[in-house]
């Protein structure tokens, strides 16, 4: 019986060395192509040491780069939270026409490369484009400035919050609002005791790649920035501009500061996608438990 | 623990730090500002705002001549200009001021960039070439070659670079204006060989010999760019690929980009390359202009003007040449500085292709001479 038993599990087990090969070789892969770059990055920026990594702080123009950021990312952020979930809202609670063209529409930014949807932005608002003579009569400026590189950041980061709230939307359904609406909550006591406690941790995971895709976004906003100095670059386009200007040693310090954002947002991440497991856990036991 | 409460707290703090930093820094930027001003003495001096749009190797050049022009203007008018930078592809460039980058003045590595500018986007009067001296280049380059340490494959010249076995570095002429320079220079070289004098080409008795030139110098580009390794968009990203990258026997670069590329070397002690000065090559001229509908628009063509002229001002001169560029007034520099630029024989533009219009038309626009001999995977 013993000999039958081994054998049935050595069937559904793969042999040794194929695991070890199969873990090894991610790990290897993993290795090289993620966390050496990582490593060469800080070890690039540290090559001065402290003293010459934190003199690369020592800028004016990094600073107002790192400004510029994090403007963005503060505009771009909240109100992509705002449509994320009154789109999310309107797709999983009610039935209209033309629901799963706005589910696509949602997800245009993730399938037109970000390159084009700058070109999008200076064939809207530049000189020679629609609404260039009129913005220009009347002194706005929209590319080759702060709005235009918000508007960039808002576009490619725009599916972030809401892709993230419509599955899990959809899947809880709209049963607990119409038990609180027929208990005699208000449409506003539902969406901030039922709804919004509901989502909450899948709206802080979809924040949190919001926000990092904000801050880290190279291609659109290169297109609309016009890289004045002190003035519209970007972090990412100024570790660019440092770089292209013999100055690798600020470069890697300022892509340091934007690969720490990474990490940072990859242990955030981490935790809130435990705390999520947790919630669905213990959503299940009442269920689990009554049978029995 | 992770209760909602503390979760928007928690989302609260970050918004509110977010919002902090950013006004800090604006404070701390205006602070930096106002204690400048009040440096400046009594005269509390209006404050200026110039926008130079330029091409990628200026960078160095034009951080320190601001400074120069912002002192200057100063003691002139007692107002404070600061000066902003844009650098990149001069091509690319003249596309952005097209499309709204309002520009004060541009500073580009080619006279088609700006003329781009007139046609296409009417925001430069006609006949902007004539405003300043030398065609309003008030520096000029030429194109030199990079090779490595020891020169391993003994180049000398430009017949050199068709050599078997030689890999070459240089960007693409149809987005980088120093390519167009490198491009040129080559072609002018075989024509130079060819007929000894470049008077011939517009001599109708000579006809039948500069035909058989013009020929020579098609085959010999197309030998040169199947030897070339990688074509970038951009001068200073051949120069990266040369140099970081390790790629090539050869790059063709401006002259002032190799000496910068040797200075970079000599601080990070790395490698050197070689400088080789070839015997023959191009007078390139990298011309300026006010960009007078936006300066008319922000009230500053006065200062603009003024930027561009004191790029011929002893200063600006002594400036240009520190950063590697050849100053277009002869007595701007001393013989001892002079002797820093190699005495090479070099041809204009107008010497070898009559103008700038007709060496893009030929040369490369769509289906012109490049599109025929270069292909690409050769």
């Amino acid at each position: 019986m013993s000999a039958t038993l081994t054998d049935k599990r050595r069937a559904v087990r793969d042999p040794h060395w194929l695991r070890g090969l199969m873990i090894g070789g991610t790990l290897l892969a993993a290795g090289l192509l993620l966390l050496l770059p990582l490593a060469v990055i800080f070890i690039e920026a540290f090559r001065d040491g402290w003293r010459g990594y934190l003199e690369s702080f020592n800028d004016p123009y990094a600073w107002q780069a790192i400004r510029l950021t994090i403007i963005a990312a503060a505009v771009a952020v909240p109100l992509n939270l705002v449509f994320g979930l009154v789109a999310s809202w309107a797709i999983a609670k009610f039935d209209f026409f033309g629901k799963s063209f706005l589910i696509s529409l949602i997800d245009l930014p993730f399938a037109v490369s970000p390159v084009i949807s700058g070109l999008v932005y200076v064939l809207m608002f530049g000189l020679q484009g629609w609404l260039g003579p009129w913005l220009s009569a009347n002194n706005l400026q929209i590319i080759f400035a702060a709005p235009g590189i918000i508007l960039a950041t808002v576009f490619v980061t725009f599916p972030f919050v809401a892709r993230e709230l419509i599955p899990l939307m959809q899947e809880q359904g709209s049963e607990e609002e119409q038990a609180a609406l027929s208990l005699g909550a208000s449409g506003w006591q539902t969406f901030w005791r039922v709804t919004l406690p509901n989502v909450k941790w899948a709206l802080l995971y979809g924040v949190i790649l919001c926000n990092a895709r904000a801050m880290g976004e190279f291609g659109a906003v290169a297109v609309v920035s016009g890289h004045i100095r002190g003035k519209t670059n970007t972090l990412p386009l100024h570790i660019e501009l440092l770089y292209n200007e013999y100055n690798s040693r600020a470069a890697f310090a300022m892509a340091s500061l934007l690969a720490l954002l990474g990490v940072a947002t990859l242990a955030v991440k981490t935790i809130i996608e435990w705390r999520l497991r947790q919630v669905q856990l213990a959503s299940l036991e009442p269920s689990t438990v009554e049978p029995s | 623990m992770f209760s909602p409460t503390t979760t928007y707290r928690t989302l609260l703090v970050a918004v509110a730090l977010a919002t902090a930093l950013a006004t800090g820094c604006q404070q701390s930027t205006t602070v930096a500002n106002s204690s400048s001003e009040n440096e400046s003495g009594a005269k509390p001096g209006r404050e200026v705002r110039l926008l130079n749009v330029s091409y990628d190797p200026t960078r160095e050049f034009y951080q320190e001549f601001n400074e120069s022009f912002a002192e200057y203007w100063k003691s002139r008018t007692g107002d404070i200009v600061s000066v902003e930078q844009s650098h990149g592809g001069s091509g690319k460039q003249a596309l952005s001021v097209i499309a709204g980058l309002e520009a004060d003045v541009v500073t580009l590595g080619v006279e088609p960039d700006i003329d781009a500018i007139v046609e296409q986007g009417g925001l430069i009067a006609p006949g902007w070439q004539k405003r300043l001296l030398y065609n309003s280049s008030p520096y000029t380059s030429t194109i030199v070659f990079l090779v490595r340490k020891g020169n391993p494959k003994g180049i000398k010249d430009w017949n050199d670079l068709v050599k078997e076995g030689v890999s070459i570095v240089t960007p693409n002429p149809k987005t980088s204006g120093g390519a167009k320079w490198n491009y040129l220079a080559a072609w002018g070289f075989v024509l130079q060989q060819e007929l000894g004098d470049l008077k011939k080409l517009t001599d109708p008795a000579a006809k039948a010999e500069v035909e058989a030139a013009q020929a020579k110098a098609q085959d010999f580009i197309k030998q040169l760019y199947s030897r070339v390794e990688v074509l970038d968009s951009g001068a200073r990203a051949s120069t990266n690929t040369f140099l970081q990258n390790g790629i090539g026997d050869v790059l063709l670069a401006w002259e002032n980009e190799a000496f910068l590329a040797l200075d970079e070397a000599k601080k990070n002690g790395t490698e050197a390359p070689e400088l080789i000065v070839p015997s023959v090559s191009i007078l390139a001229e990298p011309p300026v202009a006010v960009v007078d509908k936006n300066a008319e628009k922000h009230g500053t063509t006065e200062v603009a003007k003024a930027y561009l002229e004191h790029l011929y001002s002893p200063q600006g001169q002594q400036l240009a040449a520190k950063h590697f560029f050849r100053p277009a007034l002869e007595n701007a520099i001393s013989a001892e500085q002079r002797k820093n630029f190699a005495d090479v024989k070099l041809f204009t533009i107008r010497e070898a292709f009559g103008d700038w219009k007709s060496a893009i038309a030929t040369h490369f626009s769509e289906g012109g001479v490049f599109d025929k001999i270069y292909q690409p995977g050769n």
